[in-house]
């Protein structure tokens, strides 16, 4: 069985759990070998081991995190050539996505994005599950020239442990004069919020217009933390300034698949549905009746979310007790 | 300055956008055609950098004969010219492909009068990949600033800084230019067009392309050499309507109620 390489995402060696996501599914196509770029891999070990890479590529240049995306695109095709992998596996977010494409014309090889499901085909090859068209349509693809690059949304599968004795091996790669053009000159990090991460979480909750301010996003948190879920908004609301950019789900923010959506205030446009079709649960609460979103609810309430959302929050706290 | 903005003629997010059952690819006949919404952001982003200095700038679409659809709109809203590259060939193209066929025409454009500029959209509205921006940077040897939410040129117009938000930081990032860049829809409120750039479009000239004339084969673009292929497309059954309550003053402990039986609580 070939090697199926996996960039590791990662912040300072804190694997991110699409990266779990990622080795299991490339136990499914091959012997997983981590790619880890950058510093903080002490960190980061336990888990890749843990998680089932046979292998791991340390690559710790601080060259490769210093500019935009390029750099590890020209590592990912060195090391592609050298160990001829199977399948090369990324996580479908902003990076990937780009790092994907940039490595797709180096490779001269195929890639699929946006998978939310990787099984070995009948010859072995991967078949990825793409959910198109704001979730309308689920399409089957196949890479069907040069060396297989597939991104996978977070939560396209259960990570599931089985532990391995990786080999580490220190690379050295080459960066391109070209792929240092775009210098990032600054990273400001993201406030903590205590919060599980937006597109990783297991229940979401989001609130829309009809929240009505900033302050009184304070409901949707309330209820967010009584499930221990994360907080999203849709795009009325970032745009209305009442929330971050950063927490927008939908075509233009982030896709979430998690157990969990309880949607509130939001009216269910297309392009809010497209970042949150998949997910298992839908539960609504919006005071009009006719809102479309109330179509794909599991459960839905029509009502003022000021008082519902509130009432919900003391409820779930009075059942722990 | 010299700004090309690639803009994609793609199927109304709003229509019943489905596949050719013939060849599985993106049907762009029977379903109605627009300018990818999130392209218009792009065509802001030039036409401020145009207002604010001089520049010239250009909308290029590789796309199906509706596709000229695109660049009218790109020309109302104040572009000064447009380039279709057109060709029987092109149809099911993968982004690679694509990529290479912007790239050729982008090159020609710059033989002719340098491309400072290279403004695409953050993503398709149909494919939604947010790959060719990569891709062209890739095949152009240029610069990659991409997913700007905001963006600025330096005084001399050499130097170009972008905001994004990365996945765990707000990132800024700089390049010098030419340079390829992708701009989301943060980072401007596209205008309509007026009645007067209506009026001025029809004027304005709109060269197109074939393969032929950039020099690419048809045998390097088109569905029979894509690199990924679909083997298979289903619509999704519609989501089975659940309960639906109306709060009469415990709609948040039903809510529970549901939430606990779910195994959520
Ligand atoms: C190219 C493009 C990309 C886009 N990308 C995104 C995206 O990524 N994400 C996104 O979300 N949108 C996106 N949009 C915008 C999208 O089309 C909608 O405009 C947006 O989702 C509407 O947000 P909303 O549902 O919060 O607001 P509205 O549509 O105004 O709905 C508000 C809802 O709140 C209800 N309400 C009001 N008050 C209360 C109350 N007190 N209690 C309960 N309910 C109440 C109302 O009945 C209504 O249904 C995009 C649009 C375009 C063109
Ligand atoms: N056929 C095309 N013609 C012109 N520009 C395109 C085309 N396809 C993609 N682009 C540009 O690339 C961006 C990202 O497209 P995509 O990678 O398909 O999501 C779009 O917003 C456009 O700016």
């Amino acid at each position: 069985m070939g090697e199926i390489l996996v960039l590791v995402d990662h912040a300072d060696g804190v694997v991110r759990k699409t990266a779990m996501e990622l080795l299991t599914i490339a136990r499914r196509l091959g012997e997983p070998a981590a790619v880890f770029v950058g510093t903080g891999y002490e960190r980061a070990k336990d888990t890749l081991a843990a998680y089932g890479a046979q292998k791991v590529y340390l690559l710790e240049q601080p060259e490769l995190t210093e500019y935009l995306v390029a750099p590890q695109a020209d590592a990912l095709a060195q090391l592609a050539e050298r160990a001829q992998p199977a399948a090369i596996l990324l996580t479908s977010n902003s990076d990937g996505k780009e790092i994907a494409g940039r490595l797709a014309i180096k490779l001269g090889s195929g890639l699929v994005t946006d998978a939310v499901d990787v099984v070995a085909g009948d010859d072995g090859a991967p078949v990825a599950t793409q959910s198109v068209f704001a979730g309308n349509y689920s399409v089957q693809a196949k890479v069907t020239h040069g060396t297989p690059i597939i991104t996978v949304k977070p939560n396209a599968a259960t990570p599931e442990p089985a532990a391995a004795q990786p080999v580490e091996e220190k690379v050295g790669v080459t960066i391109s004069e070209a792929a240092k053009g775009a210098r990032v000159v600054e990273r400001a990090p993201r406030t903590q919020t205590g919060r599980p991460d937006l597109t990783e979480a297991a229940v979401v909750v989001s609130g829309g217009r009809g929240v009505g301010s900033a302050e009184n996003f304070t409901v949707v948190e309330g209820l967010a933390d009584a499930l221990g879920g994360a907080v999203g908004a849709s795009r009325a609301a970032v745009d209305s300034g009442w929330y971050p950019h950063a927490y927008q789900v939908g075509q233009t923010g982030k896709t979430v698949s998690p157990q969990l959506y309880v949607a509130a205030g939001i009216s269910g446009a297309i392009q809010h549905r497209a970042g949150m079709q998949t997910s298992r649960t839908i539960v609504v609460v919006n005071k009009d009746p006719e809102a479309p979103i109330f179509e794909m609810a599991d459960f839905g309430v029509v009502g003022d979310l000021h008082k519902v959302l509130p009432q919900a929050t003391e409820e779930i706290t009075r059942r722990k007790g | 300055m010299n700004i090309v903005v690639c803009v994609k003629y793609v199927p109304d997010a709003t229509a019943d956008r489905t596949f050719d059952p013939a060849d599985r690819t993106v049907d762009r006949v029977n379903v109605p055609g627009v300018l990818s919404e999130l392209d218009e952001h792009a065509i802001e982003a030039a036409l401020q950098l145009a207002e604010s200095g001089d520049a010239e700038v250009t909308a290029l679409t590789v796309g199906p004969a509706g596709a000229s659809d695109a660049i009218k709109k790109a020309l109302q809203m104040g572009v000064d010219k447009g380039v279709h590259v057109t060709d029987d060939a092109i149809h099911g193209s993968d982004a690679p492909a694509t990529s290479l066929v912007l790239a050729k025409a982008l090159t020609k454009l710059d033989e002719t009068s340098p491309v400072d500029l290279v403004l695409c959209g953050m993503a398709s509205t149909d494919g939604g990949m947010s790959v060719v921006p990569a891709m062209l940077a890739e095949r152009l040897g240029r610069p990659q600033v991409t997913f700007a939410g905001s963006l600025e040129l330096s005084d001399d117009r050499g130097t170009l800084t972008i905001r994004r938000d990365g996945e765990a930081a707000t990132e800024t990032v700089e390049a010098t230019l030419p340079a390829v860049v992708s701009v989301t829809d943060q980072a401007n409120e596209p205008r309509y067009p007026s009645f007067k750039g209506i009026m001025a479009a029809k004027k304005k000239p709109v060269e197109t392309w074939s393969l032929a004339d950039l020099g690419v084969a048809a045998s390097e673009v088109g569905l029979a050499v894509a690199w990924s292929t679909v083997e298979s497309y289903a619509q999704r059954p519609p989501r089975q309507k659940g309960t639906v309550v109306t709060d009469d003053g415990d709609g948040g402990r039903q809510l529970v109620a549901f939430l606990a039986e779910q195994k959520f609580v």
